[in-house]
């Protein structure tokens, strides 16, 4: 038997390392035909933000060489449906639900985070800084140093549980934001978000997506992802949950080996709905065929 | 109950050289699929082709677990889909979205055209069980736009319009007689180009009757969790893949 506990951060556990990642499981009831959720690590729900949000226009997506573009633009009902409505459905489920939440100004991020503070069963929540397709927030706080710790600073007042703060991959050193945000009090960070990027149709001569830019996801990301892990991994003391083009148990196991503690799959879930327990199994076996009996021994194990 | 679940190439059946028929086949149960139900469907072999793509299910056998998709290939995916072996395994997640309504209609309209007529063969079969009154209204640029009407007849009337007049009246479906002389029916549907579906709404609308279109629309999961595939209606942004992809025409603030 692998143990395959992990520890993300504040004294939080997961039964496991494998996770879902926001925005590309819906709120986990989407899969309920394809597997079983309590084998689940944890769930991380679709961002939530104070009020109802339509997101952008369509087109909202684009294929591309090994991946997708984005343009979602957190469209979601509201905190407040997701306490009254969604969560009374989904919290039977056993395994971490993490609410992901989003503002456009720091005080929208507080508000949110007071509410699920009040949540009975949620242990954590993943502060996203990250998101590119919005127009005023988001990502603008997680690319400037100052800004996210100001608003990891506010939440960490506003909230007792667990802080996982989602780091953007659109910066010019991710290390100064890992460490700001945790010396403003993150318990884990979790990287990449979607990398800022564009698709041009040449046929109209129109951008493909309604916002002309959108967030970059899949395997196509996968190395600078990993990359930066790697490099958080080392400048941090806090849990690095690691994602970005996760698709199979290799990739996973890459990620752990890299400094993750914990990893989100995200656009894999596109292509094949039951990809998580697969890559659970997957990296199950990989530890008993390499007489590995704790996963946890994986983190970071990377030798150079 | 939605299902992954693998298929073997059993047979291709060419309309032309761009339009066919993919018949797959099963070793397992196939779960009961509504006129108006989808597939995605992962393209075999094809590193460059990401995404899985949604094509609407022609028509099922549940008893010798058979699957069958009317398609038009428009661009690599769709093409790639047309040139597999018989016997390759094609991997397909479904059934996925909601179903045209039927309720106690006696006459209604089906109008159809491009790769928008794929579902209403299950439709029209689901209504002539009902024995509703059905007249089928199919329309294309030429003779060569218009396919699988030996099929619908058997389940009712065929009207056909062609922009050249090479088959049936000439111009467009929104132009047939029909909808100039004495107009009974109870309700319409509809799937095809965006235009196309928009004028017949309008006609509806115009006789007081319900319409109900199926929307095509970019998707990437097809299962209701990205939220890529959204369309404005009087009611915010609704997801096609799940909400729809048949909507009430009135809904829709296309
Ligand atoms: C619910 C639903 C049911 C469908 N049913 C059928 C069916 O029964 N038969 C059939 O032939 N097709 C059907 N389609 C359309 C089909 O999904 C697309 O033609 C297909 O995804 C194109 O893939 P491709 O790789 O061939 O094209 P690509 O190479 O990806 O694209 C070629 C061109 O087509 C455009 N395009 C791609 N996908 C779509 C789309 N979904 N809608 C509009 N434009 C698009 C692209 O922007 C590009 O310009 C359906 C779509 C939906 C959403
Ligand atoms: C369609 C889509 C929607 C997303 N929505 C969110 C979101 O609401 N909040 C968030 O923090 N990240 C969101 N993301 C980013 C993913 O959680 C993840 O960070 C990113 O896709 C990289 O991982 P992947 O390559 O495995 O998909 C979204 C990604 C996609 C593709
Ligand atoms: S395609 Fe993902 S929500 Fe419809």
């Amino acid at each position: 038997m692998v143990d395959l506990r992990v520890q993300i951060g504040g004294g939080l556990e997961l039964k496991n390392p494998v996770t879902t990642a926001s925005g590309t499981f819906g709120f986990g009831q989407e899969f309920t035909d394809f597997i079983d959720l309590d084998e689940l690590g944890g769930i991380f729900v679709k961002g939530l933000t104070l009020k109802l949000r339509q997101g952008n226009d369509y087109p909202r997506m684009a294929e591309t060489a090994s991946g997708m573009l984005n343009a979602v633009g957190l469209q979601n009902k509201g905190i407040d449906y997701f306490i009254e409505t969604t969560y009374p459905d989904i919290k039977k489920y056993k395994t971490e639900i993490f609410p992901n939440i989003n503002g456009s100004v720091v005080e929208d991020y507080i508000a949110v985070a007071e509410k699920v503070n009040e949540i009975e069963g949620i242990n954590a929540l993943e502060l996203n800084i990250s998101c590119p397709n919005v127009k005023e927030g988001g990502m603008a706080f997680g690319v400037s140093c100052p800004s996210a710790i100001a608003v990891t600073e506010a939440v960490r007042k506003a909230y007792d549980g667990v802080i996982i703060v989602k780091l953007s991959p659109n910066v010019t050193d991710i290390t100064e934001i890992a460490k700001g945000v945790e010396g403003a009090g993150a318990d884990a960070v979790s990287l990449v978000n979607t990398f800022l990027g564009m698709a041009i149709d040449y046929k109209t001569r129109k951008p493909v997506l309604s916002t002309i830019t959108g967030g970059l996801s899949g395997p196509a990301i996968k190395p600078i992802a990993l990359r930066m892990v790697w490099q958080v991994y080392n400048a941090v003391k806090i849990p690095v949950v690691g994602m970005g083009g996760i698709m199979n148990a290799e990739d996973a196991i890459e990620f752990m080996l890299a400094g993750s503690s914990a990893i989100q799959i995200g656009t894999a879930n596109f292509i094949d709905p039951q990809i998580s327990i697969k890559i659970l199994k997957g990296i199950e076996d990989y530890c008993k065929d390499n007489n590995v009996s704790a996963v946890r021994d994986l983190i970071g194990a990377l030798e150079v | 109950m939605k299902k992954v679940q693998d298929f073997k190439v059993l047979e291709y059946s060419w309309l032309n050289d761009e339009n066919y028929i993919l018949k797959l086949i099963a070793d397992d149960e196939i779960p009961e699929i509504k006129p108006g139900n989808f597939a995605e469907i992962k393209v075999p072999d094809s590193a460059d082709i990401f995404l899985r793509r949604p094509i609407s299910v022609l028509d099922v056998n549940y008893e010798k677990k058979t699957i069958s998709f009317y398609i038009k290939a428009i661009g690599k995916g769709t093409r790639k889909l047309g040139q597999l072996n018989i016997g390759q395994t094609v991997n397909i997640v479904y059934p996925l979205g909601n179903q045209f309504v039927v309720q106690d209609e006696k006459k209604v309209l089906i109008v159809g055209g491009g790769s928008g007529i794929a579902p209403f063969v299950l439709l029209g079969r689901e209504l002539q069980s009902k024995d509703v009154d059905v007249t089928f209204l199919m329309g294309g640029r030429t003779k060569n736009d218009i396919f699988l009407t030996d099929e619908f007849s058997k389940y009712g009337k065929v009207e056909v319009t062609t922009e050249d007049g090479s088959r049936g009246e000439k111009g467009m479906v929104t132009h047939h007689s029909l909808f100039k002389s004495e107009f009974d029916f109870d309700k319409v549907y509809t799937c095809g180009p965006d235009p196309m579906m928009k004028a017949v709404a309008k006609i509806a609308e115009s006789k007081g009757i319900l319409c109900e279109a199926s929307l095509e629309n970019m998707m990437a999961c097809g299962i209701g969790a990205c939220l890529c595939c959204v369309t404005p209606t009087h009611d915010g942004n609704k997801v096609v893949c799940t909400e729809g992809p048949v909507f009430n025409t009135k809904e829709l603030a296309w």
